[in-house]
Order: structure tokens, then sequence, then C-alpha cells
């Protein structure tokens, strides 16, 4: 993966400077807080589906695997929505605009079911999710950088009713 | 071929090294053409009446004038022509279609000249023109074609392909159209539009209102139909759009996303990926009998099918490997070979109309380049590189690729725009193809005549 290969280095670069002189700027320290391996870990176009329940997932570069943090964000929709049981949910897979569109197309559908299985084992019935993919059509933050391409790579549960 | 081709370079090479003007003009295409020939392209004549009758048919003055415009930008935009200008022409329209003082050409350094003459014969457009070789002193071609006045442009570009196959060898390309996606306002609210074009530019309709997001047009090769992906009522699905009736339907049942469409060679198929649980595979409907067969099986995402031109093979793009590679299989599904194994991810293939490449997508080290390599994954060869580009498509006699570029944005989004370019199979003549609003995912069409 040549972006997280790149992503790494930049962070040992800051990491490094930060130690020497201990005055990386503030910019740069707020990007390294909010992406980690190339995963967005940040709340900044976060909405919530009750108070403690995250919406969205984010995803690494051309991956569908969820992170440790997503996994306990799954889990708290999986149990809001065991509590409430009238509620259905549309997963909406996108992927970033560094990729070709027609595979983006599949890697957001990829991206969509890698969350809606994990909702599943955590008692969820199928038939109270269905998925859609947006691939690279529809980004929530319009920059091209590293940070704003890490937000738009998500899986985010809408209610569908 | 190769034979005919020699004897062309071989021609040309005649032609450079020899003052004796017995052999006829010609051009080679086979390389980046540095040095395009020079041609004229007189004002095709007309008479007072005929000139009458056109302008309140039209509302154009001097359409034989306009005609000539038309031939002259599609020769300065494939590279190959130099058109020379008006001003320099010492001949009058009207006597140099009849005979064409030599000299005279000769002096402003034209070695090509078209000539032609317009009229109206029952409300109808009738235009003869002749393409003359000035070195040699004689005619190369003269054709004649009646039409309805409206179609004035499509004359201009089907004597510019009968030009260019005359001097090329080849056929040309300029009688088509582009299908692509018009593209409106911010990046996270875009509004897309399906629109069609002439190759030039011109004669742009909008297909689709904007109401819901449309995707990768592509043409039909035996006919006006146009395979897409729409979201309409949040559904993507491939639709099967008819454009000259406007008649559309969704191909296939199937219980999720279908993208990524294709015809097959005959028309007769469409090829696409049908996504469902987290994987995307292959499959073909016949568009008669509607029988769906599933194509590839493989976990792994299965996508941008393209038949080769016999119909025998199917290049497509998968992960299987782990990341975004090019294979090829028999059209059934088996013998599945990976071919790309440059550097990078290599992304949405297309066979050639000619057979004998693929061109490609391809990302590495954060750039994106349009190439081609042949079928067995030799010779790859990247013809532009740049910050995001994509989508290749081919023009139908396999000499010049369409694809669209999008440009970086600051961190607010702002300066981004998506533009159509196109390039030479040789990596030059590289251009922008001018659209009324930002364009994506262009898709060129068959030869409207032949």
């Amino acid at each position: 993966m040549n972006l997280s290969k790149i992503l790494k280095n930049t962070f040992l670069v800051i990491l490094l400077s930060m130690v020497v002189s201990a005055c990386a700027t503030k910019k740069t320290a707020i990007i390294d807080s909010q992406i980690q391996g190339d995963v967005y870990t940040g709340t900044d176009t976060v909405e919530y589906l009750a108070k403690g329940v995250p919406d969205r997932v984010f995803f690494a570069t051309n991956e569908s695997i969820l992170t440790t943090m997503s996994r306990d964000t799954l889990r708290k929709q999986a149990a809001w929505l065991r509590d409430n049981p009238s509620v259905n949910v549309v997963l909406e897979g996108h992927a970033d605009e560094r990729g070709t569109r027609e595979y983006n197309l599949a890697l957001g559908e990829r991206r969509a079911n890698a969350a809606k299985d994990y909702l599943m084992t955590y008692g969820v019935s199928a038939d109270r999710i269905s998925v859609i993919s947006y691939g690279k059509e529809r980004p929530v933050d319009s920059g091209s950088n590293p940070l704003s391409w890490s937000k738009n790579r998500r899986a985010v549960t809408v209610k569908a009713n | 071929m190769k034979k005919f081709k020699l004897i062309l370079n071989t021609i040309l090479i005649l032609f450079i090294s020899s003052t004796k003007s017995y052999s006829l003009v010609e051009v080679d295409i086979t390389r980046g053409n540095l040095n395009p020939l020079p041609i004229a392209v007189s004002p095709l004549f007309q008479d007072n009446n005929s000139n009458t009758f056109f302008e309140k048919e039209l509302e154009i003055k001097d359409i034989g004038s306009e005609i000539s415009k038309v031939i002259e930008n599609n020769l300065k935009q494939s590279g190959l022509f130099n058109p020379l200008s008006k001003d320099a022409f010492l001949q009058k329209p009207d006597i140099a279609h009849l005979k064409p003082r030599f000299e005279d050409w000769a002096l402003i350094k034209s070695q090509a000249l078209i000539t032609g003459k317009v009229t109206a014969i029952n409300e109808k457009l009738k235009v003869e023109f002749r393409l003359w070789d000035v070195l040699a002193g004689r005619e190369m071609l003269a054709l004649a074609f009646t039409t309805v006045p409206s179609n004035w442009r499509r004359v201009g570009h089907i004597i510019t392909d009968k030009v260019y196959e005359r001097l090329t060898g080849e056929k040309g390309y300029f009688d088509t159209r582009i299908i692509y996606v018009s593209e409106e306002g911010p990046k996270i609210k875009r509004i897309k539009k399906l629109a069609i074009m002439d190759q030039d530019g011109f004669n742009t309709k909008y297909l689709t209102l904007g109401n819901e997001l449309v995707l990768t047009p592509r043409f039909n090769p035996t006919n006006q139909m146009v395979t897409y992906l729409s979201y309409f009522r949040n559904l993507p699905r491939v639709y099967l759009l008819d454009i000259e009736t406007g008649i559309q339907e969704v191909v296939g049942d199937f219980p999720g996303m279908t993208f990524a469409p294709r015809f097959s060679p005959d028309g007769k198929k469409i090829i696409m990926s049908f996504a469902k649980d987290g994987n995307s595979d292959i499959y073909t409907m016949d568009i008669e009998n509607r029988i769906v067969e599933k194509i590839t099986n493989h976990p792994s995402i299965d996508t941008s099918p393209s038949y080769s031109p016999d119909g025998k093979f199917i290049t497509f793009n998968s992960d299987r490997s782990g990341y975004q590679q090019i294979y090829v299989m028999k059209s059934d599904g088996s013998d599945v070979k990976r071919i790309s194994f440059g550097k990078g991810l290599y992304g949405t293939p297309v066979w050639s109309p000619r057979g004998d490449l693929i061109a490609f997508t391809k990302l590495h080290k954060g750039k994106f380049y349009i190439g081609v390599m042949r079928v067995d994954g030799e010779g790859e060869r990247l013809l532009t590189e740049n910050y995001y580009q994509e989508a290749p498509s081919w023009a139908p006699n396999g000499r010049v690729l369409i694809f669209y570029r999008e440009t970086k944005s600051n961190d607010k989004g702002e300066g981004f725009s998506a533009k159509l370019w196109s390039i030479d199979l040789t990596g030059y003549n590289e251009r922008m193809v001018v659209t009324e609003t930002d364009a994506s995912d262009p898709s060129w069409s068959s030869l409207l005549s032949n």
C-alpha cells in the first residue's frame, strides 16, 4: 500500500521533528491526531443516530477491514438498533476520489457489507439493513488531500424510516 | 497490413527525398506526427440562388464556407494536418473546384487541396467535393452527397472521413458522436446528466434532467442504443436507452447493484458487474431473450469488463491478487490470465477496436496514467500522466483515445474541474475536448455512416 507507507513515513518525520525541536506546527499535529494508519479517527463529519451512537465508520485506502474503533462504533449501533426494533437502516458505502469510478462502486459496496455483516453478528436481522454503494460520487469533504480522502472512505448507517 | 504500411513509409520517404512529384501525397499515422501535412481547404462554392435558400433555411450565411470550416477544424484537431490560412488563397473557390491552378497552391506550400460546391436541389443540400494532390497535379478523390440541409455539419464530418481515409489509408473517426456525463455544482453535491454531442463538441443534447445520479454511458457499436448506470429511485442499476426514441428500461432483474456495463461487439449482449454481499462478479445479459449468464465466480471484485472485437475474449479488472489488476479470459469465463504486472494499480481495461491493444488507467505513486499494452500484457506504453485521469474510450479506428481528467482542489474544494481530453495512440496530440459543462465518462460511438 503506497499511500499508507507514505503516511507512515510522514508520521515518522513528524514524530522525529517533534522530538528534535518540539515545535511541530499546529496543523500537522491536528492531522496526526485525526488519522491513524491511514484511517480517519476524528469526529469532524460524524453524525449521531442517538446520543453516543456515531453513524459512520472509516476505512484505510483500498481496504474494507473494520478497525477496532469501527467495531466499537458498530456494536453501539447494533445495541441501539436492538433497542429500537422498528427502525430500519440503509448502509451507504463510499470511497475516496483517488480510484477509478467502477472499482470504487464495488469497493463502496464491499465496505457497506463489511459493516452490515458486523451489525448482523451483533443481532440485527438482515431484513432491517439495506445496502447502497455511492463509490466516490458523494464525498463529505471536497478537499484533495489525505485528511479529506480519509473522511470520505466510510460506511454510513442512515435511518430508512 | 504490414506490407501496406511499409509501402506507405516508402512513399513518404520518396516524397521527402525526391523533387520529382510522381508519388501521391500520403500521411503516416503510425508515428507521432511532428510535421502535419499542409492542406488548403477552399470554401465550398455556391451559386446565388442556393445561397439565398440556405440562408433562409438554416439562418447561416455562406453555408459552403461553414462546411469548409468544419472540415478544417477536424483536420487540425487530428494533429496530422495543418490547414492553411484562407487569406493566402489565390484562386476563387468556383474556379479551383473545376480545375485548380496547382502552381498557385504550391506557392503557399499546400500539398493537398480540398475544393467543393454546394447547391440547393429540391430543398435538399447537395455537396460535391474533390481532393487534389497539389505536387502531383491530379485529382485523388471526388464524391457528392445529398441530404437535408440541417445535416450540414455531418456533411463536413463525412468529407473529413473520406479525406482522412484517402490520405492515411485508415478509416476516419469524424462522423461520430461522444456520449458523456455532464457535471455541474459543487463536488459534494454534483449534478450529473447524460449528454451527447458530435465528436467536435457541437450539437450537445442532454438526455436526462439531473434528478438522479447517472454514470458510465456506453454506445452500442452497432446502433444508437446506450447502456449506463442510473440511481433512479436510489437503486443503482444498469439501464438501456434508445437515444432516438428516448425509451429506457432496466437491464435484467438483479437483487442488487449492477454497474460497469458495456455492449458486446455484435451489440446483442450487455456485459456488466453485479454486486452482492460485498462481492462483485461479471454477468452478461442477452438483450433479445433476456438470458443472464454468470461469467466470473470469485470472492474478489471483478469489474470493468470489455470484449475483444471478435467477441471471443473479455478483459476485466479484478483485485483477486490483492490489488486492482487487469485480466483476460475467454468469453465463457474460462482461462483467466492476469496480464498487468507493472508497478502500481491498473483499472478500466478497454479492448481496442483493432484487437491488438488494451487501453487502461494506471495509478502509481499518486499519479494517474492512461496507457496501452498488448493483449498478452507485453509492451506497456504510458501515453499521459496527470493528477487524476481515467476511463479511456477508443475512437472507432483505434488511433485516438478519449478520457476524462480531474484537477486537484484546495482544502475548501475550490479549483476542481472535470474535462474530456483526447490523445493519439502515439502519445502525441493531447487536446482538451471542449464541452458546455464539466464532463466525465466519455464513450465514443462507431462511425455513423460507412
